[in-house]
């Protein structure tokens, strides 16, 4: 079983410290929901783990399986069993969904190992229909000319096809209307094993109503302020972040205020 | 005048080379004048690449005979490649060197009336054709040296015609194998689409050795009469001691259409030109162009669609990728001359270096003497975007690989609109070769 481990991580972005000590342990056949309202350090999170190019560690560990991830390239991350669905993926002119989703399969597969064609275009092809994707996706340019719906959705369609051991997503939900947020969720449900470990950040409880999480825990100031259960969502769409605030003794919740 | 350059032929040798093709007076009389011209004209002179001390004359020998091909088993393995994958087999030229080595056209164009042959052929059986097309309009051989010295030296090429309202589904398909290391190779290419007609030719230009300094001039002039559709494709891949000049033009009568896709893949030191001069009415010209520079080559490609015609459309669209210590200059000109009121220009050159000591321009020029048009242009010279390699990689994708992904997506444009199977496939493996090693 999957275990990521993070430990008083510090995470800053052009020399301003953003996550200021962040402790988290996301195990397989968990799921873990992130809240809190924007500017608190949620998606430096989910960036710091992948190791986006911007953000850096300026202390604290990251553990997958008790292997350093800081240490990792972020393809090695991703081979290590990481994934992260993104808040704005990217287009990629010129490079059809399917061939660089055969690339990244071929990738963990490593050389020797490779998909066959045929069992590629059957899994592909069930994933998309599972996803209510329209086949010619498969051989659109990756995200190019996508609405925000569909790259969400091809987002997960590459959770499925990789099949990480932990997965996060950043805001899957934004953007997306009631439908396309029900595919989603099913989609992030199908793929619920004790082999799967999945961090979900949002700032709405709507997508928790499909997703059940584990764990919840709402982030202000770049911390980890609170933990609970699935209750914990729903006291916060009913009554919103601001009696954690007086709670806390947090006037300002973003990052760079101190409590 | 000190700085001429010497042109190593005379006028004897001209007339005796020409005599021995039994050409007809008129083309023999051309080359003439153009010989006459070569030594006062200065060489064109492409934007931000200086060219004077490139040698575009001093070669080996003007004329080889290369043994033809008996059939097609007999093709390099290069050529093969080029063809088998592809239906082009039945309309089919290959030339080595200077000598016509491999002709097929089907019996189904031959009886529409479809020309389709090299171009000394041309000059004995289709004089008076070739009489109205060879640089008289679209390039003049009084425009440059280059030019005067194309005309005068001409020693290969094709000659394609098609009449009226034949529209051919098939690509024709011409390649060009250059297997003598020092030779002069003065290719001269013409497509005229008649109204209402259809055609799609595929070219391309390849060297057999590495080795050696040849000289390669090469015009293509095609023409879309009235309503007619010419889509022509090359793929250029010379080796690197090959100095080459390429000139391909365009002209488009009445709701004429010329489509361009070219893969500019030399290896040596490179000046090309590609102007579309959208002359009727309602003409369209699409121009798409990728290359990719390595080594030490100094290249210059130049595109332009020129507007005469009223509600013409002119697209420019070109990528390329510079390595190591290439320089690459692109000059993208949308010209909208006066009178051609309700057309629309617009042009994208993007370029992509992959080294430090890369040189890469693209410069996007907009000449507007109309004020009832549209028009725009996009630029961009930069590097790989590292936003667009973490999404990839953050997949499980190597560095290496991501990059080579990204590389072949901007590539993209043209590969995707070569219409021949095995020339898409070789196109990309150039690509990969020149990319990668």
């Amino acid at each position: 079983m999957a275990v990521l481990t993070i430990q008083n991580l510090h995470v800053s972005v052009e020399g301003k410290e953003i996550l200021k000590g962040v402790d988290l342990e996301v195990k397989g056949g968990e799921i873990h929901a992130i809240m809190g309202p924007n500017g608190t350090g949620k998606s430096t999170l989910s960036s710091a783990i992948m190791g986006h190019p911007k953000y850096e560690v300026t202390a604290g560990t990251i553990t997958l399986d008790g292997q350093n991830v800081l240490e990792m390239e972020v393809d090695e991350r991703a081979r290590a069993g990481l994934f992260l669905a993104m808040q704005y993926p990217s287009e990629i002119s010129g490079v059809t969904n399917a061939d660089f989703l055969r690339s990244a399969i071929n990738a963990r597969l490593g050389e020797g190992n490779e998909i066959s064609l045929m069992k590629f275009i059957r899994k592909l092809d069930e994933k998309m229909s599972f996803l209510e994707m329209n086949p010619d996706m498969a051989h659109r340019y990756l995200n190019e000319g996508f609405s925000g719906g569909e790259k969400k959705r091809n987002e997960i369609l590459q959770l499925m096809m990789l099949e990480p051991k932990i997965a996060i997503l950043d805001e899957i939900d934004s953007g997306l209307d009631i439908d396309a947020l029900k595919i989603v969720a099913k989609g992030i449900n199908e793929m619920r094993s004790s082999e799967f470990g999945c961090l979900i950040i949002t700032h709405y409880q709507r997508l928790l109503n499909y997703i059940t999480p584990d764990y919840v825990h709402v982030m202000m100031q770049g911390r980890i302020v609170k933990s609970g259960g699935p209750e914990l969502a729903q006291r916060l769409e009913a009554e919103g972040y601001d009696w954690i605030k007086k709670e806390l003794g947090i006037e300002d919740e973003t990052v760079g205020q101190e409590a | 005048m000190a700085t001429e350059t010497k042109i190593p032929f005379d006028e004897t040798y001209i007339r005796t080379f020409s005599s021995e093709r039994g050409e007809p007076d008129w083309l023999t009389e051309r080359r003439l004048e153009a010989l006459g011209k070569a030594e006062q004209l200065p060489l064109p002179k492409p934007d931000k690449t200086k060219i004077d001390k490139w040698n575009f004359t001093d070669f080996g020998r003007h004329v080889v005979d290369s043994a033809p091909y008996a059939n097609l088993d007999d093709l390099p393995e290069a050529v093969k490649a080029l063809i088998e994958a592809g239906e082009g087999t039945t309309n089919l030229y290959v030339q080595r060197n200077h000598t016509p080595a491999y002709v097929s056209l089907s019996d189904e164009l031959k009886e529409k009336g479809v020309i389709f042959t090299d171009i000394f052929t041309a000059a004995r059986e289709h004089g008076d054709l070739l009489k109205k097309y060879f640089m008289t309009d679209a390039v003049k051989p009084d425009e440059h040296r280059l030019a005067a010295l194309h005309a005068a030296l001409l020693n290969g090429g094709v000659f394609v015609y098609v009449p009226k309202n034949v529209e051919i589904e098939t690509p024709l398909q011409a390649v060009y194998i250059q297997d003598e290391d020092d030779i002069g190779l003065f290719n001269h290419v013409i497509v005229v689409a008649e109204d209402n007609s259809r055609v799609v030719f595929v070219e391309n230009y390849l060297s057999a050795s590495d080795e050696g300094k040849a000289v390669v001039n090469i015009v293509a002039e095609v023409f879309a009469n009235a309503n007619a559709r010419v889509f022509f494709a090359a793929v250029d891949h010379l080796a690197k001691g090959v100095t080459t000049y390429v000139n391909r033009r365009g002209v488009a009568g009445r709701d004429g259409r010329i489509e361009w896709a070219l893969g500019l893949m030399n290896d040596g030191n490179t000046v090309s030109e590609n102007i579309t001069r959208l002359i009727g009415d309602g003409s369209f010209g699409d121009t798409k162009t990728v290359v990719v520079s390595r080594g030490e080559q100094v290249q210059n490609f130049t595109t332009s669609v020129v507007h005469y015609g009223k509600h013409t459309e002119g697209y420019i669209l070109k990528h390329g990728v510079v390595r190591d210590s290439a320089t690459s200059i692109f000059n993208g000109i949308g010209k909208i001359e006066h009178g051609a009121s309700k057309s629309n220009a617009e042009q994208e050159s993007r370029v992509l270096m992959l080294s430090e000591k890369a040189r890469g321009d693209a410069n996007p020029i907009l000449l507007i003497d109309e004020d009832d048009v549209m028009a725009g242009h996009a630029a961009s010279v930069g590097r790989v975007d590292p936003i667009q390699l973490y999404y990839l990689m953050s997949r499980g994708i190597p560095r290496n690989e991501a990059e080579r992904l990204i590389i072949h997506g901007f590539l993209a444009p043209v590969v995707e609109a070569i219409p021949l199977e095995g020339v898409k496939k070789q196109l990309i493996e150039v690509i990969e070769r020149k990319v990668q090693s």
